[in-house]
């Protein structure tokens, strides 16, 4: 993995760097320890590891603007980092850059009932968001599997998923507003407590950005009441074309499930070896299907799912008959990652989504590359929205088997691409997938979505090495290109 | 001398563009033109017709995805996906009535699917399903630097790359002239009904919306109708409850419904009298709602729209109609407030930001008369560093402010 050049300067300045930050942040804000840094090198793609120059730890907007400032002023890069969990390296240090971590930013400022929303801080966990409203039945939709850990600042930055994003949406669809502080230290206000708020949506490209754009220091999220009831089911399939009927099916007949998971025969064992959930293991595929809901509907769909689940020739068919039955369903689907660890000294997650209708000959595609690169594969898959995770077994110990594994994960990734589908639908492109995305991008693709970074961060500060293969330099990208006299407009019909 | 360009392809589109920048000449981006007096009223000379952009290339109910170019009608838009009884679940306004657009020549007065975009509309669901920002997946569009690019795909989970269908959608064409759009479409709720709860004054209204947002029977629509609104409307059972009106949707499975109705019913009766629609008058009405059907005829009002936190939405509402005889009305259970007021040169516009300051929000002049709407800023105006922030995005998709300048933001 390619990063950019360091600045030696840069480095050979950072005693003198650490001082001047310690100045703005105070008391142990400032990590500049070579041991206590090293707890920073890696985020959640632990293949790649870095010791950043200087680890800042604000307490208040204040004092991330004033770093920033600093940061903008001095040339000096800069990585935010919140709990560290990214799966695609979005908080990888630099040996040239300061890591601006959030953790201080831990407290739930407001939970407002009334207009449905709680403002919190970007360091609070995700599933402490729903532990403060949950009393009075609400809770916060987005659920990425790291929820215990990940905060919502990191949900923002990377635009998280969760197994239930068809029904309620990513991230991006459950934040009203953010304080966010630019690069230069400006500290702008997006949205509010309103569902509209005008102007360009910046909110909206701002989530997902990675941390390429700004810091953001506050954010206030839409809080739902909890469905009164949730149900699923666990149907298995003798082959995954019929368990993909089984999933368009469901939607085709108008059912929007709050969470449709599939996962094919290697992750059933890995899975059902692990946490004993009572999968059955002599079927190809298995799907869990929630429904959730009043009571009266879950009691509706459930039939119509169990219906269709029959027609399309399902093998085994149970449905929870119990909160405790339910949470079995979903424990192996939920320990699958942790599975792979007991039968793999390592695995590469992989993240594509495709179109539904193109699983079997993906999954089918997938099977050919894991008998060329000689790696075993299992496959856990967000069915509704056509989210793919396979995870890719390796061992990083035997020399020269990282690199066959990310070379699989990059063929997976140009297969989706190819079907028309896409290389991330919630990890992030980080430094996993930054140089893939020419796969999906043209050159002038990319050279758009690179001027809006410029608008933002002129001088590529922010989290640079991250998401784009090269940043082009911004008075570059700015120049216009205008053939004066070659013009065929004459020809462009008129009316 | 003005141009009128109406492309047939993408090149072509660039090939307008190129002109522009050349000749320092600026294009209205235009198609159906049912929201061409929405934003402010600016001189622009030559028209970039997208109207030969109207084919739907892809329609895959299963896959719960529908494309199509940027001029497509809604209304066709509409129609095929009920055919696999789906939906834009977002329920996008068609404005072109209350905004006095000649709508007969286009067949319907919600406009292009392309304009929706450009707008972000959306209609009551707004507070369960969001709006066209949350369903855009992917578009193609040509920049201000005549250059094409696209953005996002056709599936409904994606993170890579920046989201750029976030920052086009509301950018009323001042980025980019968007060709081609990819829109995530849901299934259309088997059944629809409305529990009303009559005579409530606008606050215990909004109280009421409050607690069925907040109770766990999923309501889809949540608007209250004062009562000098209520006798506007043309679905009899509205026009003739004599006295406000506060709407709760319900839609769903038909057993579903069933029970969530009457849920509700139990839950509001301590605030009035409760009474229910049927479906048929359930559908009118959530269209009258989602059109502003109410304030169509009078034209020579002038109309905001405010989105506020929905608690604070009556107190906002009686600051600006006090010592008028405006009138409004609630969607978003209180946060959407509609309001129609006499005309004035000034549009009562420092009133209106005044009272948006101290609570939060947004406010939007949605129709006035073009000298009105060419003085008065017809979006909220922006703070020192998001106002540069913006131009330098502007700078980004289109330097030399070709693409209907001036029509959001002086300058932009």
């Amino acid at each position: 993995m390619r990063m950019p050049e360091p600045d030696t300067d840069v480095i050979a300045g950072r005693v003198r760097i650490a001082k001047d930050l310690s100045a703005i942040v105070s008391g142990d804000g400032v990590i500049a320890d070579e041991d206590e840094l090293r707890v920073y090198e890696s985020d959640g793609l632990t293949a790649y590891q870095q010791i950043p120059l200087i680890v800042v730890l604000p307490a208040n907007t204040a004092q991330v603007s004033g770093v920033l400032r600093y940061c903008h002023e001095n040339g000096i890069k800069v990585v935010p980092r919140g709990a560290g969990t990214s799966l695609s390296g979005g908080a990888l240090p630099l040996a040239d850059g300061i890591i601006l971590g959030l953790g201080k930013f831990n407290r739930v400022l407001e939970v407002d009932f009334d207009n449905r929303c709680a403002v919190v801080q970007p360091g609070v966990t995700n599933l402490a968001i729903t532990g403060a409203v949950s009393h009075r039945g609400f809770y916060y939709a987005p659920d990425p599997s790291s929820q215990i850990a990940c905060t919502i600042g990191g949900n923002v930055a990377e635009n998280a998923g969760g197994v239930h994003c068809l029904k309620y949406g990513l991230t991006t669809n459950n934040v009203l507003g953010v304080e966010m502080v630019l690069i230069n230290g400006e500290v702008v206000r997006l949205g509010g407590k309103q569902l509209d708020s005008g102007g360009y949506d910046l909110l909206g490209v701002l989530t997902g950005s990675e941390g390429l754009l700004g810091v953001i220091t506050e954010v206030t999220v839409r809080i739902l009441r909890a469905p009164a009831t949730a149900r699923a089911l666990l149907i298995g399939f003798q082959s995954a074309s019929a368990a993909g009927q089984c999933v368009a099916d469901v939607i085709g007949a108008g059912i929007i499930p709050g969470g449709m998971e599939m996962m094919d025969k290697p992750a059933i064992h890995a899975a059902e070896n692990f946490v004993h959930a009572g999968y059955p293991l002599d079927v190809e595929a298995l799907l869990i299907v929630e429904l959730d809901g009043p009571e009266a509907e879950v009691t509706h769909l459930i039939e119509s799912v169990e219906d269709i689940a029959r027609k399309v020739g399902a093998v085994h068919l149970r449905v929870s008959q119990s909160e405790e039955e339910r949470q079995t369903f979903w424990a192996g689907r939920k320990a699958a990652f942790g599975a792979m660890g007991r039968i793999s000294p390592d695995y590469l997650c992989m993240d594509g989504t495709i179109p539904r209708h193109r699983m079997p000959e993906v999954l089918n595609g997938i099977a050919e590359m894991s008998e060329r690169f000689g790696l075993r594969c299992a496959n856990v898959f967000h069915a509704g929205d056509g989210n793919l995770h396979p995870l890719i077994l390796y061992d990083a110990n035997t020399p020269g088997e990282l690199e066959k594994a990310e070379e699989f994960g990059g063929d997976i990734l140009r297969l989706c691409v190819k079907v028309g589908g896409v290389l991330t639908g919630e990890h992030g492109v980080g430094v996993e997938k930054r140089d893939l995305m020419g796969e999906m991008f043209s050159e002038d693709d990319m050279k758009q979505q690179q001027r809006l970074k410029c608008a933002f961060d002129a001088d590529g500060l922010l989290n640079p090495g991250k998401v784009y293969p090269t940043l082009h330099r911004c008075a570059e990208l700015g120049r216009m290109h205008v053939h004066h006299g070659q013009l065929k407009f004459p020809d462009i019909p008129r009316f | 001398m003005s141009e009128s360009f109406r492309p047939n392809t993408l090149e072509q589109v660039a090939e307008a563009v190129t002109w522009a920048v050349a000749g320092k000449h600026s294009l209205q981006i235009a198609a159906s033109g049912t929201k061409s007096t929405l934003g402010r009223d600016v001189e622009i000379a030559n028209q970039l017709n997208l109207g030969a952009f109207r084919n739907i290339s892809l329609y895959e109910p299963e896959e719960l995805v529908i494309s199509a170019g940027a001029a497509t009608p809604l209304h066709k838009i509409e129609q095929a996906l009920a055919k696999s009884n789906q939906q834009l679940a977002f329920e996008p306004a068609h404005l072109g009535r209350l905004l006095g657009a000649p709508t007969k020549r286009f067949g319907s007065d919600g406009g292009t699917l392309g304009g929706v975009i450009a707008c972000n509309l959306a209609g009551p669901r707004r507070i369960r399903s969001g709006a066209a920002r949350d369903h855009l997946l992917g578009f193609h569009a040509v920049s201000g630097r005549s250059e094409p690019f696209k953005s996002g795909g056709r599936v409904i989970k994606n993170v890579t790359g920046f989201d750029l269908s976030k920052l086009i959608t509301g950018s009323f064409g001042t980025l980019a002239v968007m060709t081609e759009v990819s829109v995530r479409v849901l299934p259309t709720p088997e059944e629809t009904r409305t529990v009303l709860v009559l005579g409530c004054r606008d606050e215990d209204g909004v109280r009421a919306l409050t607690q069925a947002l907040q109770s766990p029977y999923e309501v889809s629509g949540a608007a209250h109708l004062p009562s000098d609104v209520v006798v506007l409307s043309k679905i009899s059972p509205i026009a003739t409850a004599g006295g406000a009106v506060t709407a709760i949707r319900i839609e769903g499975p038909a057993p579903s419904v069933e029970v969530r109705c009457e849920a509700i019913r139990r839950l509001l009766a301590p605030f009035g009298a409760v009474e229910e629609l049927s479906k048929k008058h359930s559908l009118a009405f959530w269209s009258e709602v989602r059109d502003v059907g109410f304030f169509v005829r009078d034209r020579e009002r002038q109309i905001w729209k405010m989105s506020v936190p929905p608690t604070v939405g009556t107190a906002v509402a009686a600051a600006l109609l006090s010592g008028t005889d405006g009138q409004c009305f609630y969607d978003w259970g209180g946060g959407l407030i509609w309001i129609s007021l006499p005309s004035a040169p000034d549009a009562r516009h420092e009133l209106v930001r005044d009272a948006v300051a101290k609570s939060g929000g947004y406010a939007t002049l949605i129709r006035a008369e073009p000298e009105v709407r060419a003085r008065v800023p017809v979006f909220q105006p922006q703070p020192a560093p998001l106002a540069a922030l913006t131009r330098r995005v502007k700078d980004g998709f289109d330097p030399a402010r070709v693409l209907n300048p001036g029509r959001m933001y002086e300058g932009v």
